[in-house]
């Protein structure tokens, strides 16, 4: 979308995400964040796990600028997150929320999707095109002229992701996207998420669905990032796993299964 | 109408047969007859003021104070809730829509359901209560048929505007009164509601009372008007105050009509939004405007409230009286008397004969006359400020 | 309200009513329903000829008029009201039957019952062929203010999902036993009216967060816009013009 007016940075692209010493207190003086630290390459996905109150969210809402004002900084692909570059980051960072009825906000499915971009200015056969390529991306093509109140749980998923995709943002940021959704949603979803070519950060309590799709995750607990490893790994370091309330469901162990394509 | 009753579902209407006792008989419904039930029910009970019933010119004047009205709101939403203003009133304005389908169970067979005016004042403000409302009866009108599309001006004017403003300045005024603290807050909603349902049938008898098609005593209209309502009315506030109530239990800071009378945390206002409730609804600036508002709302208040009663007193002779408290003693929960009272009187000529020259003429003229203004202000109005113009203007200006 | 509803009068079809740009078809309904309110009660054929015109638009859009008719039954109400003036309304009376009427509540009554008749069934046609979302472009393309378009697309995209809330409160509080029979139960039902309203509020919010994510900045981006030629205007205008002529004419005739 929009040229980067300067990219600057290192020549090699930089990191899709950097955040280092993060901090942040709302307003009421509960504080949520205490000081995050992790980057994400470019191209990687990776999963963002933590307990209830961990402060996911809050991290979340603090990527694309939406939460500011604490300490730290988060750049996305170079770019600090500021009042400054607003628009550009907002582009950069695709932030799928958690209900699909708040995300698709528009009367039909395309207008949806149309949103951002033409937020940013494109309009015309441009903007369709674009409209197009990113609802066949998500399978939902043909679904362009309904109304969101009209499509399964597991559709209105798939068009958020679409929402967010037309932007070919840096950065997928998925908030539970595997919460209420029916097996073969949750497959149909975790394959459009496995063919897409960008960076993805998923939050989520599914841990079978983060080792299925991530090779790598964050734990985040109490405010701060408790462990950065491989995914397989930290689901079967049982003491790590207790010690933060995560919890495999039963009979499932990371350690059977065999990772694949 | 009806007007003001016409969304007045408050109460008393006997549901016909079909209709079966309040909320869900005795037999567990299955989901899609409640569906029904709650998509159906209030549709063929809310009556707007159709077509035909306010004269013409009437109708354009008061579609041109709707749109003023509606263009004030529109600035005041916004400054209130700047950009979130769309998302924020809009949910509201669907929250009020499917509140108003919520049946209140009188007794048997009776019920009756929020027209949320006053509701929407005490919710959300004024301004953004204005909206809300004004939306829901602009869609009901295109989507349902509800409503006459000339009689929008009247319909948004008598139900959105009066009664959420009268909610809305009662409200201010007691809470400044009486001692601060919840109670207050929901005792206050009860009489703002109370006495926002009669505002609202005295404005519609005034506009009556200067465009009304037919002749009628304007006392009787004001007594049959003002009684049914102040019933109505009754309801309207105990929904309300206990709605009001319950929102204040769990979530106090989203209650405008009940802002400032908590000592929030320090709150440091630190730019972007979120947490809602702290950075987006301190006491605003619009402080020093609202106080002027306020003036300005009082006095239209009590000018209509004295034209109500002065007219009321001017005209209405003790037959008229019985007569109407007579019918109304009888059955006020039917239907045909809502109708039977509301409506009446029209000190517009009507002489047949020379009606149709001085009729005519007035009503083409008028017509014409406020179209053009209105477009012409609204021109202006629009170059220097898109965001504030009003409804009604725009298309009357384009029909014509 | 909203999409999907049972309520909603939409009738899907291809009519070359259908396919009239929306804001065409609202300025024509408006400007017929305004020549209408304009006549002279006397003029009493005139109202035949609106009745007329609106009928050769309903078949022309093929509406049946079963569903018209029965929409009319349905929303005229006021007809009730219509019945009652002859009784209150002062001046001479006249007696009909042995009753004693009003003259010119009779001519109130049939002026509000021909009128308002009229009027629906208007407003039942436009509604009958367009779409909610048409609707919403005609109103942004007549220059409504654009705030207030939004407010109601959003009320209209989330009016489905608002009442599908408050039936699962109600399904919620009647799976535990609770019946709403009287007075005595308004409490609970208000409880659910103030839960529904902070869910609402708050999914506002939640949907600002959404809008922002993607680059809402206070103005939302025109997509869609509805354009018609001079063609489509006349056409749609041919109704309000034709009623015109026969308004005129009940004044001089």
């Amino acid at each position: 979308m929009t040229a980067s007016p300067a990219s600057p940075a290192s020549p090699a692209s930089p990191a899709s995400l950097e955040v280092s010493g993060l901090a942040f207190a709302y307003p009421d003086g509960h504080q949520a964040l205490f000081g995050v630290d992790f980057g994400i390459g470019r191209g990687e996905r990776v999963a963002l796990l933590g307990p209830n109150g961990a402060g996911k969210t809050t991290l979340v809402l603090h990527l694309n600028g939406i939460l500011g004002g604490g300490t730290g900084t988060v750049r996305v692909a170079g770019l600090p997150v500021g009042k400054k570059h607003l628009a550009e980051i907002r582009q950069k960072v695709g932030i799928v929320f958690q209900d699909p009825d708040d995300q698709l906000f528009m009367p039909t499915v395309r207008e949806d999707v149309a949103f951002g971009p033409a937020a940013a200015g494109l309009k015309g056969p441009e903007l369709e095109a674009r409209v197009v390529a990113a609802l066949e991306r998500v399978g939902m093509r043909e679904f362009a002229d309904r109304p969101p109140h009209h499509l399964s749980f597991g559709q209105r998923r798939r068009v958020a992701v679409a929402t967010v995709l037309v932007m070919e943002p840096e950065i997928l940021v998925l908030d539970e996207p595997s919460s209420n959704l029916d097996p073969a949603s949750r497959r149909e979803l975790a394959d459009i998420l496995r063919s897409l070519d960008v960076t993805v950060l998923m939050v989520t309590h599914d841990l079978p669905y983060a080792l299925e799709l991530c090779p790598r995750s964050l734990i985040l607990s109490d405010g701060v990032i408790a462990a950065d490893g491989p995914t397989g790994e930290l689901l079967a370091d049982d003491a790590l796993m207790r010690a933060h309330r995560l919890e495999l469901p039963f009979g499932f162990d990371p350690r059977s299964v065999t990772m694949g394509a | 109408m009806h007007q003001p009753s016409p969304q007045c579902p408050i109460f008393p209407e006997i549901l016909f047969s079909n209709l079966r006792p309040g909320i869900g008989a005795t037999t567990l419904p299955t989901t899609t007859s409640l569906l029904h039930k709650v998509c159906n029910k209030p549709h063929h009970r809310t009556v707007h003021v159709p077509d035909g019933f306010i004269n013409a010119p009437t109708s354009a004047v008061t579609g041109l104070v709707a749109a003023g009205a509606l263009a004030v709101s529109l600035r005041g939403a916004r400054r209130e809730l700047d950009e979130r203003t769309a998302p924020l009133a809009g949910l509201v304005a669907a929250f009020i829509f499917a509140v108003q389908m919520l049946n209140f169970p009188v007794a048997a067979g009776t019920s009756g359901h929020l027209l949320g005016g006053a509701l929407a004042a005490i919710l959300v403000g004024p301004y953004t209560g204005v909206l809300c409302v004004s939306v829901v009866l602009l869609m009901q009108g295109l989507l349902f048929a509800d409503g006459g599309l000339t009689a929008l001006g009247v319909n948004i004017t008598v139900m959105a505007v009066v009664t959420t403003v009268v909610a809305h300045a009662v409200l201010r005024g007691l809470v400044k009164l009486l001692p601060r603290g919840h109670r207050t807050v929901t005792a206050a909603s009860f009489t703002a509601a109370l006495v926002s349902v009669p505002a609202a049938a005295v404005a519609f008898t005034l506009l009556y009372a200067v465009g009304g098609t037919t002749e009628v005593a304007i006392g009787k209209v004001a007594t049959a008007m003002v009684g049914v309502h102040v019933l109505i009315g009754i309801g309207e506030a105990a929904i309300t105050a206990l709605t009001v109530g319950a929102v204040i239990a769990v979530r106090p800071d989203l209650v405008y009509g009940a802002r400032g009378l908590q000592q929030r945390l320090k709150l440091r206002v630190n730019g972007e939004l979120v947490d809602a409730p702290a950075a987006s609804r301190p006491e605003p600036a619009p402080v020093a405007s609202r106080s002027h508002h306020k003036l300005w709302i009082t006095g239209l208040v009590t000018s209509l409230v004295l034209a109500g009663f002065v007219s009321f007193y001017a005209s209405a002779s003790p037959d008229g009286l019985e007569k109407v408290a007579h019918d109304h003693g009888i059955d006020k929960a039917e239907k045909e008397h809502r109708y039977a009272d509301s409506p009446l009187a029209d000190y517009g000529v009507k002489d047949v004969s020379d009606a149709r020259l001085s009729g005519g003429l007035a009503g083409v003229i008028g017509v014409g006359a406020t179209v053009a203004a209105g477009s012409g202000v609204f021109w202006v109005v629009r170059r220097r400020r898109t965001a504030a113009e009003a409804v009604e203007a725009a298309p009357s200006s384009q029909a014509l | 309200m909203g999409a999907g509803h049972t309520h909603r009068l939409y009738r899907h079809g291809h009519s070359p009513v259908h396919a009239l740009p929306p804001h065409t078809k609202l300025a024509a309904v408006f400007a017929f329903v305004v020549v209408v309110v304009s006549t002279p009660r006397e003029a009493m054929w005139a109202f035949a000829l609106y009745a007329v015109l609106l009928a050769a638009v309903a078949s022309v859009a093929r509406v049946p008029a079963g569903f018209l008719l029965k929409r009319l039954l349905i929303e005229v109400p006021f007809v009730a009201f219509a019945v009652l003036m002859p009784f209150v309304a002062e001046g001479e009376r006249v007696d009909v039957l042995g009753l004693s009427l009003s003259l010119n509540g009779l001519w109130g009554a049939w002026n509000v019952l021909a009128k308002g008749t009229l009027g629906v069934a208007a407003s039942v046609l436009l509604a009958a062929t367009t779409e909610l979302r048409e609707l919403l472009l005609g109103l942004q393309r007549l220059k409504l203010p654009p705030l207030l378009v939004q407010i109601a697309s959003f009320m209209i995209r989330y009016g489905d999902v608002i009442t599908d809330e408050m039936r699962r409160m109600r399904i919620a509080r009647e799976s535990r036993g609770f019946e709403a029979r009287g007075i005595r139960h308004w409490g609970v039902l208000a409880k659910s009216a103030g839960a529904l309203f902070i869910r609402s509020y708050e999914r506002g919010e939640r949907v600002h967060l959404a809008m922002v994510s993607r680059g809402y900045a206070g103005s939302m981006p025109v997509i869609d816009e509805v354009t018609a030629s001079r063609a489509q205007w006349s056409y749609a205008l041919t109704l309000p013009c034709a009623a015109l002529v026969v308004c005129l004419l009940g004044w001089t005739l």
